[in-house]
């Protein structure tokens, strides 16, 4: 043995598992969602996904340099900011807008916190509600999806010039021939007009996105798969469903002509993406399982109540914004409970073994257990 | 597959399935011949080190009494060789500092066989008496943890056992001695245990063997059934680290939790390793002390692995040469290798070659840097609260939030909010930890520091 000898502490083994295994699987995982948004809207989104994105990496790029946070473009957290943000703008949103957004996203999101697993609240969510205060107008107005000629033809807005106002697309759309039913959601088509969507249209294509995106049926699979290799929590996005449809099927029972059914609520706007890609940021959600489900639970009933009794139509950003604010407090008051400490009476169920009649229970033990440890300060044999 | 694990069988909640690369499992255990010079440290177990009895120069037959116990947690050492006392003199041990050890030079044509113990009968002994005999064998426990065998089978006064455990999980991987063991000695191991039973007045003893080794099972069962005892019973237990911990085994047999700071002893339990047991059922009969070990000798760096029978005492470097571990690492990377005493999760690693095989040591591993996860060209990321720690902590503890505290050094907080103190250091945190974060090592400096802080006042 001429080789030198190392010395480090045990464990000597280690999970092949790393971060950028982590980012890598979620942006893997975004692509077909990715794709189904270009797909429905064309070279707009196409091109807003690039831009936002490209925002992301050079604003992460710009902090990595400067020194001003940790970690690096290789660890792929910024694409998965980007391609988020990008996910929840509407088709047809000016670039440069969208530009903003990545950039307030990364700067005002991360790196303010000190860059990967320091920040408090989830990025993407951070860049879209700057946009949404600053550019009230532009992030309200929508565009039917599978508009003809939308793989040559850019949405005009797409393409405005910064600092102006963006060309009106209602005439553009009337020029093609199309009602002008630009500017509704199917939250928005419920909330201001009481016009329920049809639940097939929920579910192929028109509901998805925050604002009109992907199909939730292919976030949830998009959703499952990272749940099932196990890079992201399935508990949160159950805790979110569950409890926001149980939230709107009391309301629903209460008052069905009031409040939609449940199904709507599950379905419609960003609810899904929101559940299963927002919520789930690692770093901006509880580390503990009963913190988990706590968080999931108060994001699905704060969207239900900002989407049936504020101003807006949609709540899932709000409703993750706050409860992302609220995780340390979760955490706090939901740690787990160690072994030894639980207070269990009873032996649990499943063990393989059935118990001696002689065993004392862990009352009868804790009385027999003396403040030390037994073994101490005991006489020679 | 950790969300499947309601189809494999319940066990203690949590824990990790790390690659189990039991290569040795299958070879029976060979005899490794003596080295030049034995060396046997006086410190080998938890407790006060014994006091020499050979002087140099002095010649000493196997299995002869080299040092004597004086307190009641230190146990006496044997003579692992015929041959001649060159030097009483500080050592290299493997736990860093150089402690007083006998060199013990084995003569030429020294057997090995034990040459010194008087055969008794076992069927007449009575408790206090097998304590005793526990005790003047010198043996401690054969798992890792080096604690006196005969202070473990002493029950205290204000309690009742019921029921013998026995550790034959070996939840680590590339060990694997006790697998060898149970196969090998399974007769010896009955028999320890019907001593250890009697000695601590349990009615009952259950051999807990992970469900990884069947033949394990299988060949202890046929034992049982041959000798038809019926309060001695064999349970296979699903695979999983740390299922060798004492507290995790409990409750994967019993569905106990041992509360945090006692004993499994309150419960009317009593624990030993599968090892252990079976070199108790070797030696009291034949009346003779610990004067060898099973050793596994495994890991990427070695060409001829398996599980050794080594006379305490040998150097490791005489015990790697052997081995095949010796040959020039030439397809490897030439810059350096790791040595660990005990399995990849929990074990040591060891700076010196010339540091012996004591009583505690079940594994010598050698790990080259490219076997060892590429954990050098892995970056540190902050922690991004993935939760896979949580996930994986067996003592339900938060190492996530340990950590952060640990890096600011809030000591008194991890270990009054966060229970420090329930940690064993298992390493499962650290294994998965996907940002490659020391949280286990931070960990253990934590604890040093509250020690020495509660220790100062």
């Amino acid at each position: 043995m001429s080789t030198a000898i190392e010395i480090r502490s045990a464990p000597h083994i280690k999970a092949p598992r790393t971060v950028e295994q982590i980012m890598r699987n979620v942006v893997g995982s975004l692509l077909p969602v990715c794709a189904f948004f270009v797909y429905q809207y064309g070279v707009s989104a196409l091109a807003s996904l690039l831009c936002v994105t490209a925002a992301c990496l050079f604003t992460e790029r710009l902090f990595v340099k400067t020194g001003t946070q940790s970690g690096s473009l290789s660890d792929w957290s910024a694409v998965i900011t980007g391609l988020l943000l990008a996910l929840t703008l509407p088709p047809g949103f000016p670039l440069w807008m969208g530009c903003v957004a990545g950039v307030v996203a990364i700067a005002l999101g991360k790196a303010l916190f000190g860059g990967i697993g320091f920040n408090v609240f989830n990025p993407a969510l951070v860049g879209r509600a700057f946009v949404q205060a600053a550019f009230p107008v532009a992030i309200a107005s929508y565009t039917p999806s599978f508009l003809p000629g939308r793989f040559i033809n850019f949405i005009p807005s797409t393409l405005a010039w910064p600092m102006m106002q963006p060309p009106d697309t209602t005439a553009w759309l009337q020029n093609m021939q199309i009602d002008g039913l630009s500017g509704a959601t199917p939250l928005a088509k419920w909330k201001f007009d009481g016009l329920m969507v049809l639940p097939q249209d929920l579910l192929s294509s028109l509901a998805g996105h925050m604002a009109v995106g992907p199909s939730p049926l292919l976030i949830l699979a998009c959703g499952a798969y990272l749940a099932l290799r196990r890079f992201m929590d399935w508990r949160i996005p159950v805790a979110i469903l569950g409890s926001a449809g149980l939230t709107a099927w009391m309301l629903y029972g209460l008052d069905p002509v009031r409040y939609p059914n449940p199904f709507f609520m599950m379905f419609s706007g960003g609810l899904m993406l929101g559940a299963i890609y927002m919520a789930t940021d690692m770093a901006t959600s509880p580390v503990t399982p009963r913190g988990m489900w706590v968080y999931g639970a108060l994001i699905g009933v704060l969207t239900v109540v900002i989407r049936y009794y504020s101003g807006l139509p949609e709540g899932v950003m709000y409703a993750i914004l706050i409860s992302n604010a609220a995780t340390p407090l979760i955490e706090r008051i939901t740690q787990p409970t160690p072994f030894g400490k639980s207070g269990l009476l009873q032996p649990k169920r499943g063990a393989s073994y059935p118990l001696h009649p002689e065993y004392i229970s862990r009352e009868e033990a804790n009385a027999v257990t003396p403040k030390k440890r037994l073994l101490k300060n005991k006489p020679k044999p | 597959m950790k969300f499947l694990n309601f189809l494999r069988g319940e066990t203690f909640a949590r824990g990790i399935h790390p690659p189990q690369n039991k290569h040795t499992a299958h070879t029976p255990i060979r005899r490794l011949p003596f080295a030049p010079e034995l060396v046997v440290p006086l410190s080998q177990h938890i407790g006060k080190a014994p006091r020499p009895m050979v002087q140099v120069g002095q010649e000493v037959v196997r299995g002869q009494p080299i040092a004597k116990g004086e307190d009641w947690l230190s146990v006496p050492h044997h003579a692992p060789a015929t041959g001649v006392v060159e030097a009483i003199e500080l050592r290299p041990s493997a736990r860093g500092p150089w402690t007083e050890s006998i060199i013990i030079r084995p003569y030429a044509g020294a057997t090995q066989e034990d040459l010194w113990g008087v055969p008794r009968d076992t069927s007449v002994m009575d408790g206090p008496e097998i304590l005793q005999a526990v005790w003047d064998s010198g043996l401690v426990g054969l798992g890792g943890a080096a604690f006196p065998t005969h202070a473990k089978l002493m029950v205290p006064k204000q309690a009742k056992v019921h029921t013998l455990v026995v550790n034959g999980c070996e939840c680590e991987p590339y060990l694997t001695c006790d697998h060898r063991v149970m196969l090998e000695n399974t007769k010896e191991l009955i028999l320890g245990m019907q001593l250890a039973m009697r000695a601590t007045g349990a009615v009952r003893g259950i051999v807990g063997v992970e469900d990884n080794k069947p033949d394990a099972v299988a060949a202890i069962q046929s034992v049982i059934d041959a000798t038809r005892l019926d309060n001695i019973f064999v349970e296979a237990v699903p695979t999983k680290y740390p299922q060798g911990s004492e507290k995790m085994l409990l409750m994967a047999l019993f569905g106990v939790e041992i509360p945090s700071g006692a004993l499994p002893v309150s419960l009317g339990m009593v624990m030993n390793n599968v090892g252990t047991l079976a070199a108790l059922g070797q030696l009291l009969p034949a009346g003779q002390g610990l004067t060898e070990r099973v050793v596994t000798i495994a890991g990427p760096g070695v060409s001829r692995p398996g599980d050794y029978r080594v006379p305490l005492g040998t150097p490791i470097s005489f015990v790697l040469e052997w081995a095949g571990a010796s040959a020039q690492p030439s397809s490897h990377a030439p810059s350096a290798c790791q040595l660990v005493l005990g399995g990849p999760m929990m074990g040591q690693a060891v700076a010196s070659l010339d540091t012996p095989i004591t009583k505690g040591v079940s594994g010598i591993l050698v790990f080259h840097p490219e076997d060892m996860a590429d954990r050098d060209g892995r970056r540190t990321f902050p922690c991004i609260k993935c939760g896979e720690c949580v996930e994986s902590c067996p003592m339900g503890l938060n190492p996530s939030a340990l950590g952060m505290l640990a890096a600011k050094r809030e000591y008194e907080l991890m270990g009054q909010r966060y229970h420090l103190g329930d940690c064993f250091e298992c390493g499962c945190c650290t294994y998965v930890c996907p940002s490659n974060i020391p949280l286990v090592q931070q960990f253990r400096i934590a604890k040093q520091v509250l020690r020495e802080k509660a220790s100062a006042l």
